[in-house]
């Protein structure tokens, strides 16, 4: 009943946002939608826990370990960007951005739905639709600011986006084919495994790299990665914590589902394509975050550096490291949208995305500095940070499975990005500031945002709940040895 | 089922397919946007032709629904959709900006269509059903020719009508090799097919307005430096 009403209540709330007269209602409607959402989804999660897997009536809705564990991430960093939204766009409004506010909580909502629907869908074709219907119902919301910027991010994210979609299409369609070759089987995920040994192999693999290229692009694998520092960047902070904390996420989700269906066919072994994939993406994403001059292309590049570890630590394969896969994925998307927060009111707080021109922000702005050096601390994973733990077990799981080569250039680029992220915070939060600033006043949802974020940013490296622990151990059986 | 009966089909859907290739190497061709527009609905004609002629061989009603799903969304829909969003852009008489020049693109074209039936070689001589022979490397080719399209194009509405040109190509293989993928699904992609025209269509009116140009390849402000 939980997932009919997670499919149900986002509708209700864009429509509801976008009445004519509900102008000063869109904001708090979708900040109660998304926290009723955010419940049902640990409800869900509750339930999958004690009985492996939840199903609505009809089998359509369906949801294990590893879908339980995205639908969460998007559900909380759905809530949190909802708050962060209410103070932050209508700001955006008074100050002249010529977005429209209706419009803009109205998209919210369906959007949010499109990433909650990735996981739920039983119907793996019908799950392609959702991962397109993420892109197409946010393209307006990364064009929210209508500047020539942002239109100009907005039209690469659509077409980029939407091409890799296709050709991913074309992999699902080859991946049916095959099910259907080697005999009946329910085209879901769980059919998929059971009908891959019977496949021939030549349809399971290029179907296999169909996807992995399609949906890669959306995930921002180098060297598909193009528009993503663009879309992450010029996308209001709200937008873009959705962006690159869960839409990312949702997306490699997909593509980690094919990690076990490969696996159970003979012959064929998609491990060294995730760890090269991978490695590629960490390194380019290392070189770029070096080089860069805008905080949030910054965080838009790790964030392609982080999609890059977690498809390694797939690739490396053996429980221990698909356990640090999974907490990556929620380390990165807590630590990612609270990056993009407190990026969003450094703007505010001074007006600019270039590194270069802030300076003694610790001063002229001391709520947004030490955000912003939590949010690098926590990104960059530094102890105590879950980021530093994760890693941590991904290189471990690495090491005692012998793999040296991978292991060794992982760590390389991943202490090389930390100082790399270290060293632009630095320079933006202390020295002298260049110039007087006058003093902003940050909305209060901004602060609450912040402050409800930073609990799970601060406490999950420390301290995992059992509930969380058995949902990442479950996530982890989910994509198979 | 006789099999004279087969063949005929068989033959009339290699047809089809020999034409669905030429639309897609005219997109390549043609220095008009409105002509890209026409070989889009031509293109979209003959897939629908090709869903209707497998459909009729495989006795599947299905894909006769997948056919006038087809008719609907890409020959009436869509066009209607471009002239309300991007109408003056698309009925301008106008030379399209272009990166190569025509006779390099078809050089090219020729070496990915050649490429397209690398590609779909190995998955030809895994199963072997006689739809698939036909539909799956020209379907493929003429995905490969959407995508060159839209790299080689710098304007908005063609680089649209080649994104749509590669889903045409993927639908192309897709009657052959999934005719019975459920209708909620075909239902479902075809909304979406809609939507992506939407998007990108009120996007393109969005940067005329305020950047003054649909040529959007030339959009450079956003880069590394």
């Amino acid at each position: 009943m939980e997932l009919v009403a997670i499919f149900i209540i986002p509708i209700l709330a864009g429509g509801l946002s976008m009445l004519p007269t509900g102008r000063r209602l869109a904001a708090p409607i979708t900040l109660t939608a998304t926290a009723i959402i955010s419940a049902l989804a640990v409800a869900v999660a509750l339930d999958a826990s004690r009985a492996g897997h939840v199903s609505a009536p009809g089998e359509w809705l369906t949801c294990d370990g590893l879908g339980v564990l995205v639908l969460v991430l998007v559900a909380f960093v759905g809530f949190t960007s909802a708050l962060f939204s209410w103070g932050y766009i209508a700001e955006r409004i008074r100050h002249g951005s010529a977005g429209n506010l209706q419009r803009y909580y109205g998209l919210y909502n369906l959007f949010v739905l499109s990433m909650l629907a990735v996981p739920l869908l039983a119907n793996v074709a019908l799950v392609w639709i959702a991962v397109e219907l993420t892109t197409l119902l946010s393209a307006f919301l990364v064009g929210f600011e209508d500047t020539p910027e942002a239109l100009e991010a907005a039209w690469k994210y659509v077409i980029l986006t939407t091409l890799g979609a296709v050709f991913a299409l074309l992999g699902f369609l080859i991946l049916y084919w095959g099910s259907r070759v080697a005999g009946f089987h329910p085209f879901t995920w769980q059919g998929l495994v059971e009908a891959a040994p019977h496949m021939p192999p030549a349809l399971l693999w290029t179907a296999f790299l169909l996807i992995l290229v399609g949906f890669g692009t959306k995930v921002g694998l180098v060297p598909m990665h193009t528009w993503l520092p663009d879309a992450h960047s010029q996308a209001p902070a709200s937008i873009c914590a959705l962006l690159s904390g869960v839409e990312t996420t949702t997306v490699l989700y997909v593509i980690l589902r094919l990690f076990p269906i490969v696996g159970s066919a003979p012959g064929l072994d998609a491990k060294p394509w995730f760890i090269a994939f991978g490695l590629v993406s960490v390194g380019i994403a290392t070189l770029l975050l070096i080089t860069v001059h805008d905080f949030k292309r910054m965080f838009a590049f790790s964030t392609v550096e982080h999609m890059g570890i977690i498809l390694v630590a797939a690739g490396l394969g053996g429980m221990d490291a698909h356990l640090g896969t999974t907490y990556q994925m929620a380390a990165h998307a807590i630590a990612k949208s609270f990056c993009f927060f407190a990026a969003g009111i450094t703007v505010m707080a001074v007006g600019t995305q270039e590194i270069a021109s802030v300076r003694g922000l610790i001063r002229s702005s001391p709520l947004s500095a030490s955000a912003l050096l939590a949010g690098g601390f926590a990104i960059a994973g530094a102890p105590p940070f879950a980021v530093f733990v994760s890693e941590f077990v991904i290189l471990k799981a690495g090491l005692a499975s012998g793999q040296y080569v991978a292991i060794g250039i992982l760590a390389f680029f991943v202490v090389v990005a930390f100082c790399a992220v270290m060293y632009h915070i630095n320079l933006m939060a202390f020295g002298l500031p260049d110039r007087d600033q006058p003093a902003v006043v940050i909305p209060a949802s901004c602060k609450a945002t912040l402050a409800l974020a930073s609990v799970p940013l601060l406490l999950i490296g420390i301290y995992v709940p059992s509930p969380l622990e058995h949902l990442l151990q479950m996530a982890a059986t989910a994509m198979g040895g | 089922m006789n099999s004279s009966f087969f063949q005929v089909i068989s033959a009339l859907d290699a047809l089809t397919g020999a034409l669905f290739l030429l639309t897609a190497l005219g997109f390549v061709a043609t220095r008009q946007v409105l002509a890209s527009l026409q070989l889009f609905i031509m293109q979209s004609l003959l897939l629908a032709l090709s869903a209707g002629l497998i459909g009729i061989a495989l006795d599947s009603i299905h894909l006769l629904a997948v056919a006038a799903i087809t008719i609907a969304t890409k020959t009436l829909m869509i066009p209607w959709l471009l002239r309300r969003t991007v109408g003056a852009e698309v009925y301008r008489t106008r030379e399209i900006e272009r990166v190569l020049n025509i006779p390099s693109s078809l050089l090219l074209a020729a070496g990915i269509i050649v490429l397209a039936y690398v590609v779909a070689y190995p998955l030809l001589g895994a199963v072997k059903v006689p739809f698939e022979q036909i539909n799956l490397p020209l379907g493929i080719a003429a995905m490969f020719l959407g995508a060159f399209t839209i790299v080689v194009r710098r304007e908005a509405v063609p680089q649209l009508l080649g994104l749509l040109a590669v889903e045409n190509g993927v639908f192309f293989v897709g009657i052959a090799i999934a005719p019975e993928l459920p209708v909620i699904a075909e239902l479902a992609a075809a909304v979406d097919v809609a939507v992506i025209a939407l998007v990108v269509g009120l996007l393109t009116r969005s940067i005329h307005r305020r950047v003054g140009t649909t040529a959007v390849g030339r959009l450079s402000a956003l880069r590394e430096r």
